[in-house]
């Protein structure tokens, strides 16, 4: 029985950062309002500094609970998708079984991703089922990056908000589900998207915190979030577009017969341009980001979520989603709801 | 596209550049205000309008619009 995705439900943290706010900060900004436009963010949310992305993720998972009225014994594993884990071991998945009254007999694990995260999971979450004879699998996706940004990195607080979705895949007897994959890493380009300092190969120390100036006047530290933007628009648009037909080829199937494309919602400006390269109608093309930011491995699922409830996916349709992002790493995927 | 053609079309997707301000010659990153999305507009244009994808040392490596289309130029090939 093939596996399809049967609910999801998103949290966001309260407090909210308007453009308003970032041109506060950023005064000198505010010459280039125009072009800040074209990334598509007008606030987005960010977490308080004791809150994790677990937290975040207990709060979504509850969330899918309650609106779908599903029961916490049902869930017979359980994967926690996240750049910023509560404790180098054990996992984050383990924590949130026991908040989530899930029951002993669910697995659950951590893995780490970023943007392309929602789309592996929709992978592994397949398999797990189709292959495993698993029924529900619970994916958290969830984002607590801005709590890694530099406070003078004006670029990725622009960017970047912080959220948390929770999915449940399961199964059904129909012979449409979630579709093949077209899956890819470079990890050549590792650094493009990194926090050099902080993990085994490279202990926190004194130079952690030393401020280095990008060229484009982004300040950042070896301890804080670091993304190319050039590098990185550069990858999307060489690697978006390329899985996409590698996977239409895949599935034997044209363009147009895509019914909707959610891409990870790293920015607007980088999504218009996907599309107009893949000569897509704008309206076939979903995007929600304008109040929630680049939420990481959780915007793809928040935009379905948004999608649907306006009526813009719907059951039987056929809806591409890809992400990529941090690793480098991609991952496209076709689901029928 | 012709280099002229180039360079006003460039200016017209830069919003916050005065009319005029863009020719073959310009020093692109000196124009006022210059920022890193500036970098995007040029290379999502480049991509769309000439199917070549600039990267990074591109950009870093050129000074005029007339170097730009250079490398576009030798990149078509």
């Amino acid at each position: 029985m093939p596996a399809y995705i049967k609910a999801i439900s998103y949290h966001l943290p309260e407090n909210v950062f308007s453009n308003d706010d970032f041109f506060k900060a950023f005064p000198e900004s505010i010459l280039h309002r125009d072009n800040y436009m074209k990334i598509g963010v007008k606030e987005r949310r960010i977490v308080e500094k004791n809150i994790t992305a677990s937290d975040l993720g207990i709060e979504a998972g509850k969330a899918l609970f309650k609106e779908h009225d599903i029961k916490p014994e049902e869930i017979d594993f359980l994967l926690f998708c996240a750049l910023e884990f509560d404790y180098p071991f054990p996992t984050s998945a383990s924590i949130i079984q026991e908040k989530l009254n899930i029951p002993t007999t669910c697995g659950a694990t951590d893995y780490n991703l970023g943007c392309s995260g929602f789309v592996y999971g929709l992978g592994m979450a397949k398999g797990m089922i189709e292959s495993l004879g698993l029924k529900n699998v619970l994916l958290i996706t969830s984002s607590t990056l801005t709590k890694t940004i530099h406070d003078k990195d004006r670029s990725s607080r622009f960017v970047f908000g912080d959220g948390a979705a929770a999915t449940l895949i399961s199964n059904r007897e129909t012979d449409e589900g979630i579709s093949s994959f077209v899956f890819g890493t470079d990890g050549k380009m590792a650094e493009k998207i990194i926090i050099k300092d902080g993990g085994a190969r490279n202990p926190i120390s004194e130079t952690s915190y030393l401020e280095n100036e990008t060229e484009n006047g982004n300040i950042s530290t070896n301890a804080n979030f670091y993304m190319e933007g050039v590098g990185v628009f550069h990858f999307g648009l060489k690697t978006v577009p390329a899985m996409v037909n590698d996977l239409l080829l895949k599935e034997q199937l044209n363009i147009d017969e895509i019914d909707l494309f959610v891409f990870h919602q790293a920015n607007l400006f980088l999504i218009n341009t996907i599309r107009t390269k893949l000569k897509i109608s704008e309206e076939k093309v979903f995007n929600y980001m304008e109040l929630v930011g680049n939420t990481v491995s959780a915007t793809i699922p928040i935009a379905l979520y948004e999608a649907i409830k306006a009526g813009k996916a719907k059951p039987g349709q056929k809806i591409l989603l890809a992400g990529f992002g941090v690793g480098l790493s991609w991952s496209a995927t076709i689901i029928r709801l | 596209m012709s280099i002229e053609e180039f360079a006003t079309q460039l200016e017209s997707e830069f919003e916050d550049v005065e009319p005029g301000t863009i020719t073959p010659d310009t020093n692109y990153k000196k124009v006022n205000g210059w920022s890193s999305m500036h970098s995007l507009i040029i290379i999502a244009f480049v991509d769309v309008n000439f199917n070549v994808i600039l990267n990074g040392s591109d950009i870093k490596s050129s000074e005029t619009i007339r170097d730009l289309y250079s490398i576009i130029l030798e990149k078509s090939k």
